[in-house]
């Protein structure tokens, strides 16, 4: 890990595994983190990449913008939900912030557990409940203009939100796959 | 008292700044900083069923009461990821 990188990062209650940087994302830095441990038998990882399109615009690039605190308190928040609900993984999120371009990586998670479901599943839970909670935006620039995206209220204490995330990550059959359709 | 403003996103955007200083009686509110905003800046209102707000960094309500020096933020829908 470069220094620069470790400078950069904005420290949780549990040094590394929780970042909100302006520095590039690197998989293997969390990947590394998360398997110091011999008990683990499965590592999943995410990467969230700035896609060239959106609703039909053509996006050029991104730019992140963080209420930092707050940020790296509800990281730690989903931390310790996914604890509970998967007792033994342990988690590892890096999301940047700033601009940028596509195709770069906006988010890193690692999920390490003993076994592969689990692993899976806290990986999930941990992007479906950024995309809830975490006080972080972005600004899309595409040819023509430019907006702010907004997704979810953020209220870390809407249970039937948490659940939300929980059947998600947990893979819950739906009417559309049965139907061969995607995954909600 | 006094309380320093943060806004964020469209909101930082509809203001021009990203933090304001506001005055504000004793006893005020969140939701009291929030309501002299959007009669600042009447684009805001239509955040009034969507925003979250935090108080010195922590996720609060509307109706928290704010104490002198308190920094109150107004976070529109989150989007990251």
């Amino acid at each position: 890990m470069s220094n620069e990188f470790t400078k950069s990062v904005k420290r949780g209650s549990d040094p590394l595994y929780l970042a909100v940087t302006s520095q590039p994302l690197h998989m293997e830095t969390i990947v590394q983190l998360v398997s110091a441990d011999g008990g683990f038998g499965a590592i999943a990882s995410f990467v969230g990449v700035v896609r060239n399109n959106n609703q039909n615009r053509r996006v050029t690039h991104l730019e992140y913008e963080a209420y930092e605190p707050l940020a790296m308190k509800a990281l730690e928040q989903i931390r310790q939900e996914a604890a509970v609900q998967w007792p033994g993984a342990r988690l590892a999120v890096h999301h940047r912030i700033g601009r940028l371009e596509i195709g770069q990586a906006s988010i890193v998670i690692a999920a390490a557990s003993p076994h592969r479901a689990d692993a899976f599943a806290a990986c999930r839970y941990v992007i479906e409940r950024v995309k809830q909670i975490v006080p972080i935006w972005k600004h899309e620039f595409f040819d023509g203009g430019e907006v702010w995206i907004e997704g979810a209220t953020a209220n870390p204490a809407d249970e039937t939100a948490r659940l939300e995330a929980v059947r998600r990550a947990c893979g819950a059959p739906s009417a559309a796959a049965a139907l061969g359709t995607p995954c909600a | 008292m006094r309380v320093t403003v943060r806004l964020f996103a469209r909101l930082r955007d509809i203001a021009g700044a990203a933090e304001l200083a506001r005055d504000v009686p004793a006893g005020a509110t969140a939701g009291d900083v929030w309501r002299g905003l959007v009669a600042e800046f009447p684009e805001m209102a239509r955040y009034d069923s969507s925003i979250s707000t935090a108080v010195n960094a922590d996720y609060a309500k509307m109706g928290t009461a704010l104490a002198d020096r308190d920094e109150v933020a107004f976070l529109p829908p989150v989007s990251g990821g």
